[in-house]
């Protein structure tokens, strides 16, 4: 499609745009104190952009900008994803009081921008437009990360996450040039259609390529090895940053994997439920399977270990990251449906689990174990709330965490025998991580030997919370929506 | 086709020497010019390949492209290293280590 007709389904990056650029001007009129008016703007600017999504819903999907980006359901069940994110980061951010006393126009202007990346990460079809969009992200990441300018551990996180980050990106895009050497196009379904003429000769160059693209992708979903910023940068960063780190560059980057291997390496057709054209100069399924079993037991086994809920938290995100590659290696369309749902349903009790640490530590100052102590006492309701996620983090029922760790393990079941291995290590994995998410309940309700339990002040958050709350509870017990929908974005562009 | 290989190996010879001076050098500053170095090969591979290779123009727009992303992520950079100087007094990656490890 030309780029001028492109523009009718551009409409809510457009918007965004828009929002960036209105904002960035708003924000000069603001004294300091009252900049965080910017992220009213920005707000309604997302909500316009969502309903714009809403109203302009494909369910054919087309190629945009002469086959650059595509606008197909699978791209728009990850941007309501991504918007969702975005909405309770934005208002959460307003009670943040890390951010405290200093200009946070920029702060939601960079969240804004981070978006707009975020949609071309889920819907890039063109290997200029894949490095741009990872680059977007990135780049806004690395100063939202270190946004707390004073602060010694903010800015020491965003020094690790630029390095780590460039780097990766820089190893990406050698690998993206020999893609692009022995196919002569930057458009992965050109690719797709010059790597079936190419002879063996090439294997060596094709492994090599996917290989560095793979750390950049990797990178971005915390996969082991590629996860040593994770810890870092998820402590060091504003709390509001950390929990929208965890859950919305990390489903935009598992829709790339997903869309990019898929359309370049993928058999023609359908998805991948079929033949690889490199299945045997690339042992895809192996690979996978080894990286995903690697990230969640890692993720589970150091999370194990730790004295600080952020910390621990950072590395449960890495086991998560974990659980949703399991979806990977099985090469069907049961893997990604597996990977869609539990993105979405993941969203909720991380986010939540997050927003209550951020309250935890708004009234106390700690971020430790023993900062949760007696909150069972002070405050049931909170405490509660605080079970039900940890519950759904570890998958017990009826929690929404349940349901998306049973998609996640009867994909990997139904791609047959040669794969029980994975899901049981899963369930082990599963099993592990029960012990920490415990250590927070136990210490909310059976240690009370600190003379009184902290007392939350009303806030912003604990209503976010609830918010939070009543998904994860629902969708463990009537998920059918959530299902209904996720079956129906199931529709990839393939050209 | 000759001239593609020389400027293959080029590209080789300096991506793998950025990667030796992000992994060997401490400094936060030459681990930036380490990245650079790997950006300028995948730059000179994208040019080798579009003038050599007998394809079309998309790998000179990726190059601009990437140019100026480098210079857009080494602003960003550089601004978090002063930021770090102004912190710790120091620009060593090693020694900014507040965090747990």
């Amino acid at each position: 499609m030309t780029n001028l007709f492109s523009l009718n389904y551009f409409g809510p990056e457009l918007i965004l745009t828009g929002t960036i650029l209105l904002a960035i001007i708003v924000d000069l009129f603001y004294q300091e104190e009252r900049s965080y008016r910017v992220g009213l703007w920005v707000l309604a600017g997302i909500i316009l952009s969502a309903v714009t999504l809403l109203i302009n819903q494909q369910s054919v999907p087309v190629a945009l900008f002469l086959g650059s980006v595509v606008s197909d359901p699978f791209s728009t069940y990850f941007k309501f994803l991504i918007l969702l994110a975005t909405i309770f980061t934005i208002v959460v951010s307003f009670s943040e009081k890390e951010l405290g006393n200093q200009r946070v126009g920029e702060y939601y202007v960079l969240i804004t921008i981070m978006v707009l990346g975020m949609f071309l990460m889920v819907s890039a079809t063109d290997l200029i437009v894949v490095y741009l969009a990872i680059e977007i992200v990135s780049i806004m990441s690395f100063v939202l990360a270190g946004y707390l300018r004073g602060n010694r551990r903010s800015s020491e996180a965003s020094l690790k996450y630029v390095i780590y980050g460039a780097f990766s990106s820089g190893i990406m895009l050698f690998g993206l040039s020999i893609i692009f050497g022995l196919t002569g196009s930057t458009n992965i379904f050109d690719i797709r259609a010059a790597l079936a003429g190419l002879d063996t000769s090439a294997d060596l160059a094709l492994i090599l390529a996917t290989l560095f693209i793979f750390t950049g992708f990797g990178y971005k979903i915390s996969a082991v090895p590629f996860h040593y910023w994770t810890p870092d940068v998820y402590e060091g960063a504003p709390t509001s940053i950390t929990a929208y780190l965890s859950v919305a560059p990390k489903a935009a980057g598992l829709a790339l994997i997903i869309r990019f291997f898929n359309s370049s390496l993928g058999a023609p057709g359908t998805f991948i439920e079929t033949e690889w054209i490199f299945s045997s100069a690339i042992p895809w399924t192996q690979v996978m399977a080894v990286l995903a079993v690697a990230t969640m037991t890692l993720g589970n086994l150091i999370a194990l270990r730790q004295t600080s809920v952020k910390r621990m938290l950072a590395y449960s995100s890495i086991a998560h990251a974990g659980y949703m590659m399991m979806g990977l290696p099985v090469l069907s369309e049961h893997g990604i449906y597996g990977i869609m749902i539990y993105a979405f349903l993941y969203l909720f009790m991380n986010l939540g689990a997050f927003y209550i640490l951020m309250l935890v530590r708004n009234n106390t100052g700690k971020e430790t174990f023993e900062a949760f102590s007696g909150l069972g006492h002070s405050s049931p309701l909170l405490a509660i709330i605080m079970t039900l996620f940890m519950f759904s983090l570890t998958g017990i029922p009826p929690t929404a965490g349940f349901i998306g760790k049973f998609y996640i393990f009867s994909a990997v079941i139904k791609a047959g025998p040669g794969f029980y291995w994975l899901a049981i290590i899963g369930v082990i994995n599963s099993v592990v991580s029960l012990y920490y998410y415990m250590q927070i309940v136990k210490a909310m309700f059976f240690k009370d030997d600190n003379e009184s339990g902290i007392t939350i002040k009303f806030s912003m958050i604990s209503i976010l919370t609830v918010i939070l709350a009543v998904p994860t509870f629902i969708f463990g017990v009537y998920w059918v929506p959530v299902a209904d929908w996720v079956r129906n974005s199931l529709v990839i562009f393939i050209r | 086709m000759d001239h593609l290989q020389i400027y293959l190996i080029v590209g080789a010879a300096l991506f793998c020497l950025g990667l030796f001076g992000v992994i060997t050098r401490r400094n936060a500053i030459a681990v930036l010019m380490g990245i650079e170095l790997i950006l300028n090969s995948a730059n000179l591979n994208f040019i080798a390949f579009s003038r050599f290779g007998g394809m079309n123009l998309s790998g000179h727009v990726f190059a601009l492209f990437v140019i100026v992303m480098a210079a857009a992520e080494a602003a960003i950079a550089l601004a978090i290293i002063i930021n770090i100087y102004n912190l710790f007094h120091t620009v060593n990656v090693d020694e900014a280590s507040q965090l747990k490890q």
